[in-house]
């Protein structure tokens, strides 16, 4: 397998609250590999958003980041924050949820993007100006040259979401993070969005990492599947073989509340994810799962190889027999 | 954007008309206009006193005398104040020049100061500079105007002269008695403890309203948008953070000018400083209606001018804003 373009390696993030620290990542391990689409799923709170943000360093400063990141070689984590500015935006980019937020109110949209632009080259204004309105056309923008000079409340939401896409791909980066990119949308747009971005990982050999909490979408258009529980990988491998036959119980609780051609009733997983100022011992899952024994509450799980997947439950093996 | 500012002249004028007439009945009913005429003319005949009640527009009949007042003030045909006579239009504009020169002075300082402040404790949010400005903010809103005179007048007059034997800024009027004919220097030393006065009002405002407002804008999606493209610190703050941190300041801004102009009556009083202030207090005192309508004309004028100055300033700031 050839290295990975983004390598994280036991990634912990802490933020510093009022009430204590809050362990929001707690050793998280992701390849990326050049051009794929990588899908990161997970509850709310899980830690998705802020692994990807303490990857782009762009965290408050109340979070302390520990562990490794290598973006193409080079060590995130722990750089200074002007060498973090040249990668930002260039190598790695980011698309948000929300694209009513996510755009300056009081700026130009063109304006908007060739910032980004001229940022990382020595572009000139009018080439930067070109470029804003072809990286317009090539998210699916109608008549991109006077689009440009819009302001974003002039834009529907989709539209949005498109100039902040345009705005993400403008330097070409090696990896683009999609945090939860659709679910502020309508359904039919959703997919409008969904296929801009893998016409971008397309188009431009970028790596996508889409994080989102709707597991049709990874269905569809992922490869691979990493699933989050409080702050840490509980499962990850090939998105059918996971669909087929999920290894972790908190995965197979997920799929079950999947609203499903001929099932009625959507199960939701009954309880709630653990508390983080108080993180439990051992498998966090522990609370909320049908299988827990007392051996799950000795130490977290490692993620070990189970089928065809890699499942960080104790007992992954054995329930699989049982279904 | 500039047929609405032509249209909100226009408009201004029946606003004037109409907010000039309720001025006219309060003075005519606060300050009985004849009889303050009678007191300080107590030899005047009776033609002399008829004279001035048709001048003046002060027919028994509001309606009818508020005409005849707006007449005589639009034909620029202005009676005379009742004490001393005076011509009204040129005291009028030595006090506006004198009141626009010092408030200018308290704005650009008080404005420029406070932002910076309000930007400065924003920065840090609970740090000790953000505690710092927020308690001198408090401290200052919580002085009133004529206190903070008269502790920089015993500060800087009486006690300095104490110490160092004689006063570093001069405590009252424009220039020293005697003085003739402008000079600079002078006037500036002047007007530095009044302008004082007044710009720590609009400090503390100000750098609480920003610090507030950025506070917002610091936190929202497109800082992280644009702190995600690699730019610097700075650019953001700049570039995306203060334009909209700006939009509020400049609304409340706009409704804050009244307390401004309070601030400034009081301080020139207290420091005998010929402006809008002292003309207003000594014209009242008088029941001087002459002089005291065209300076509550311009009084309503300003309030208008600010109020369009604001929303033009907010739609500039703000291009989801339309003026139409
Ligand atoms: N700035 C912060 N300060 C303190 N805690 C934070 C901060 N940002 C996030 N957290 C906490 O970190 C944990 C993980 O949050 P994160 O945003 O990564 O969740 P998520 O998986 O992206 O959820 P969602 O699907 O809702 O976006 C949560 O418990 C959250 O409360
Ligand atoms: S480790 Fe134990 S508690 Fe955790 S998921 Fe597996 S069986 Fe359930
Ligand atoms: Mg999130």
């Amino acid at each position: 397998m050839p290295t990975p373009i983004l390598e994280i390696r036991n990634l912990q993030v802490t933020f510093n609250t009022p009430v204590g620290p809050l362990v929001a990542v707690r050793g998280v391990d992701i390849d990326v590999h050049a051009g794929e689409m990588l899908a990161v799923v997970g509850e709310s709170g899980s830690g998705k958003s802020v692994s990807f943000l303490a990857a782009m360093g762009l965290l408050p400063r109340s979070a302390t980041v520990t562990g490794s990141v290598l973006l193409d070689g080079q060590q995130i984590v722990g750089m200074s924050p002007k060498q973090m500015r040249s990668v930002r935006g260039r190598l790695m980019s980011m698309i948000f949820q929300d694209p009513l937020s996510a755009l300056n109110p009081v700026h130009r949209v063109g304006a908007q993007i060739t910032e980004m632009l001229r940022a990382h080259s020595k572009m000139s204004e009018r080439a930067a100006n070109a470029r804003a309105v072809e990286l317009l056309e090539i998210v699916g923008i109608p008549q991109p040259g006077d689009r440009a000079m819009q302001y974003p409340h002039e834009f529907s939401g989709g539209m949005r979401q498109r100039v902040v896409i345009a705005m993400a791909i403008a330097n070409s980066p090696k990896v683009l993070i999609a945090d939860e990119p659709t679910t502020a949308l309508d359904v039919t747009v959703q997919a409008q969005i969904l296929e801009v971005i893998q016409r971008v990982q397309v188009q431009f050999g970028t790596a996508v990492v889409l994080i989102t909490h709707d597991l049709g979408v990874v269905a569809r258009v992922c490869e691979r599947v990493n699933v989050m529980y409080a702050g840490c990988f509980v499962e990850r491998g090939n998105v059918h073989g996971i669909f087929e036959q999920p290894t972790h119980p908190y995965t197979r609780g997920l799929l079950a509340s999947l609203p499903q051609t001929g099932v009625e009733r959507l199960v939701p997983i009954a309880g709630f994810p653990p508390n983080m100022l108080r993180p439990p011992s051992g498998c966090a899952f522990r609370a909320r799962c049908d299988h827990a024994v007392e051996a799950c509450g000795s130490a977290i799980p490692p993620l070990v190889p189970v089928g065809e997947s890699e499942s960080a439950c104790i007992r992954a093996s054995e329930l699989m027999g049982r279904k | 954007m500039l047929k609405y500012v032509v249209r909100r002249l226009a408009w201004s004028i029946p606003t004037l008309c109409f907010v000039t007439f309720l001025v006219y009945v309060a003075l005519r009913i606060g300050t009985n206009p004849v009889e303050s005429y009678k007191r300080i003319n107590p030899r005047a005949s009776p033609e002399k006193i008829a004279q001035y009640i048709d001048v003046n527009g002060l027919d028994p009949n509001y309606v009818r005398g508020y005409f005849r007042w707006l007449v005589n003030f639009i034909t620029l045909d202005w009676p005379r104040s009742i004490k001393g006579s005076r011509e009204v239009a040129p005291a009028l504009k030595d006090a506006l020049a004198n009141t626009l020169r010092l408030g200018t002075a308290a704005s650009v300082v008080g404005i420029t100061v406070g932002l910076l402040l309000g930007i400065f404790a924003a920065l840090r949010p609970g740090g000790r500079r953000d505690v710092a400005v927020n308690t001198a903010a408090f401290v200052g809103i919580s002085i009133p105007p004529y206190v903070s005179a008269i502790l920089f007048q015993l500060f800087f007059a009486v006690y300095w002269s104490r110490w160092f034997g004689s006063t570093l800024f001069p405590t009252s009027g424009v220039y020293p008695p005697g003085q003739t004919g402008f000079n600079l220097g002078l006037m500036i030393r002047h007007m530095v403890l009044p302008t004082m006065v007044v710009a720590i009002q609009i400090i503390a405002v100000y750098a609480r309203y920003m610090r507030s407002s950025l506070l917002d804008v610091l936190s929202s999606e497109y800082m992280r948008t644009a702190r995600s493209k690699g730019i610097s610190e700075r650019r953001v703050l700049f570039k995306h953070g203060l334009r909209n941190a700006l939009i509020p300041v400049v609304t409340i801004a706009a409704l804050d000018v009244g307390s401004i102009v309070g601030g400034l009556i009081i301080t020139e009083n207290i420091f005998s400083y010929p402006g809008m202030g002292k003309y207003f207090l000594s014209a009242f005192g008088e029941g001087d209606f002459p002089l005291l309508m065209p300076w509550m004309v311009l009084i309503v004028f300003s309030v208008l001018l600010f109020n369009l100055l604001a929303d033009v300033s907010y739609a500039w700031l703000d291009p989801r804003i339309r003026l139409e």
